[in-house]
């Protein structure tokens, strides 16, 4: 059952005769099935890959409804979205599953990139597993931004003249490029046009991106809590093991998820969304999305425009560097004493982050805003890089198994939570 | 290996011409992928709205008013004698942007800008004397805290210009094209 790829035989004889011919059977069954071996250490914080492809599945699938019912013209948009929530028969059940989907996805996405954090999942020999999840990010910003815009409201609008805007810092052709990106010389029905086109399309190509990411996983196998490499005999098959425990998670998640969708579905959103765009009155304070704050601090913490812009884009990409800033060859966070400190103080200065940029950019929060924004950089350039050397880690088990023994001591069986 | 003049000149000429085929290819490409490209540019009836008309004298002293142009807010403010002092009076090297008014505006009472931030797009406060103007006494920007002074020219924040000068003609002595 466990440990190699193997041919699997299968009962029922169509089920034989197909995958003779198409060997997708055999494809499932060494992707997410007995064929597919595991850490048999993972953690509940291992759930978060498969949550974000349901919630991805689940997008995709409101979203196609939605769709039916949409429509993209200036003088429509926002109409056709009250009546989604009015007239359409669950219509309300679909917008908002769909909107609070988005904020679910990032939740998701982003535990699952602090989990690689502390467990060193983007290490050799998994920098491009690590770099095609980093491709991801940055696709489902595109696609929640441009989803955002399309109900046209005053902060679809404002969000979209600012963040179209961000490409005017470009020298010599910014001007032209954000023309380009407008089909005009503002935010007008050519950009809610193709921001729907976009928004349409990018789902699909995350989905090509994570059967990549899913493919570059296989290579190596899962990371796991130790972050050593695991022994044939500590594997156990992904199916059932991690699917029932995939479940698990998926119902936990669903429970949360309700809980916003039906007695919050407002609570993420920004109620000047619901007065329809006005291009000739910006409203008091253009806030984005919750999942973007941390990237808005960074843009506003600089006074410079291209810096800014810079800077912010700056923020993403330091993360596909990331494999080769860090230079402690240990994995895990468990058995890097100062490294896992560090950790902790980069989540709290990401929070720090996320609450700047919902504030206004006035008095103390332009201070807190430039040292968050300047720890967040020493954290990838500096500390990492110079903690591989002076970091004394602590001593590695010879197997994944070793902590969870008794007599062992020291280890907790689930290690961080 | 055994003869290599002779295949040596076979891959020289083999190679030109994969070198040929590649670059016919890529310049067929380009061409192919250019209208998909030049199509999201703005197209002619976008182009078209290109000006428009306003009637000046109605402008309270003091106040500006919005006018639509390109889908963008053009302000047009009529200044008061102190705002167009003020704007004179600067020293051009305290400037972010140096522009003496005089280049801004073809009748020192009537200024008349794009009122869209050079940050990042938004649409500045202070057409009404209520609203809040800045420390300059022009405009200020609510979305990153830009001021502008009674030019519309950057003073203080993150904006990198001044307000545009669309180009515009009065008309007659109450009429202005802007465009």
């Amino acid at each position: 059952m466990s440990g190699n790829h193997t041919q699997p035989v299968f009962r029922n004889g169509l089920v034989r005769w197909v995958d003779d011919r198409l060997p997708i059977f055999t494809i499932a069954y060494n992707m997410v099935g007995p064929g597919y071996p595991t850490p048999r250490n993972l953690n509940y914080f291992w759930n978060f890959g498969s949550l974000a492809g349901l919630v991805l599945v689940l997008q995709i699938m409101t979203g196609i409804v939605l769709a039916m019912h949409y429509t993209p013209h200036t003088s429509m948009a926002f109409d056709s979205v009250e009546h989604i929530m009015r007239d359409v028969n669950w219509g309300w059940l679909l917008r908002y599953a769909h909107a609070n989907g988005a904020s679910m996805f990032f939740i998701v996405v982003y535990i699952h990139i602090f989990r690689g954090l502390y467990y060193g999942s983007y290490k050799p020999p998994r920098e491009l597993l690590w770099m095609l999840g980093v491709v991801i990010l940055l696709l489902m910003m595109a696609t929640a931004f441009m989803g955002y815009v399309l109900p046209w409201g005053q902060m679809s609008f404002w969000g979209a003249t600012v963040i179209t805007n961000l490409f005017s810092a470009v020298p010599v052709f910014g001007e032209s490029i954000v023309t380009w990106l407008w089909g005009g010389f503002s935010v007008d029905n050519p950009t809610l046009n193709r921001f729907y086109s976009l928004h349409y399309l990018l789902p699909f190509v995350i989905v090509a991106v994570v059967v990549l990411h899913i493919m570059a996983l296989h290579q190596f196998g899962s990371n796991n809590p130790v972050g050593i490499d695991v022994r044939k005999k500590d594997m156990i098959p992904f199916h059932p093991y991690y699917t029932v425990k995939d479940l698990f998670g998926i119902g936990v998640f669903l429970l949360f998820f309700s809980a916003f969708l039906f007695w919050a579905p407002n609570m993420l959103g920004h109620p000047d969304n619901y007065i329809p765009a006005n291009p000739l009155s910006t409203p008091a304070h253009i806030v984005p999305e919750w999942y973007f704050l941390p990237f808005y601090a960074i843009l506003r913490a600089i006074p410079d425009k291209l810096m800014g812009v810079i800077a912010m884009f700056a923020s993403i990409g330091v993360l596909f560097l990331l494999p080769w800033l860090d230079t402690s060859r240990v994995r895990s966070a468990n058995f890097r004493p100062i490294y896992r400190v560090l950790f902790w103080v980069l989540v709290l200065d990401c929070v720090l982050l996320t609450y700047i940029g919902a504030k206004p950019p006035e008095g103390i929060y332009i201070t807190l805003g430039r040292v968050a924004t300047f720890y967040y950089f020493f954290h990838f350039l500096v500390l990492l890089p110079l903690l591989g050397k002076i970091e004394r880690p602590l001593p590695l088990p010879d197997s994944i198994t070793k902590p969870v023994l008794p007599r062992s001591g020291g280890l907790a069986a689930q290690p961080a939570e | 290996m055994a003869d290599q003049a002779v295949q040596g000149a076979g891959e020289t000429r083999r190679d030109f011409l994969e070198l040929a085929a590649l670059a016919t290819t890529a310049v067929g490409a380009a061409a192919l992928v250019w209208p998909l490209v030049d199509s999201m540019n703005p197209s002619a009836d976008v182009l078209a709205l290109s000006s428009t008309e306003v009637d000046v004298s109605q402008v309270p002293e003091g106040s500006a008013i919005t006018v639509k142009w390109r889908g963008s807010p053009v302000f047009v403010r009529h200044r008061t004698a102190v705002e167009i002092e003020e704007a004179e009076n600067v020293e051009l090297s305290a400037l972010p942007d140096p522009q003496p008014d005089s280049e801004r505006a073809q009748r020192a009472e009537m200024l008349i800008v794009v009122g869209v931030c050079t940050h990042l797009g938004c649409v500045p406060l202070g057409n009404k004397p209520t609203e809040p103007r800045g420390e300059f006494g022009g405009w200020f920007c609510p979305c990153h805290g830009s001021h502008y002074d009674t030019s519309g020219r950057i003073r203080k924040g993150p904006a990198p210009a001044n307000l545009p000068v669309p180009t515009y003609t009065y008309l007659s002595d109450d009429v202005v094209r802007i465009g």
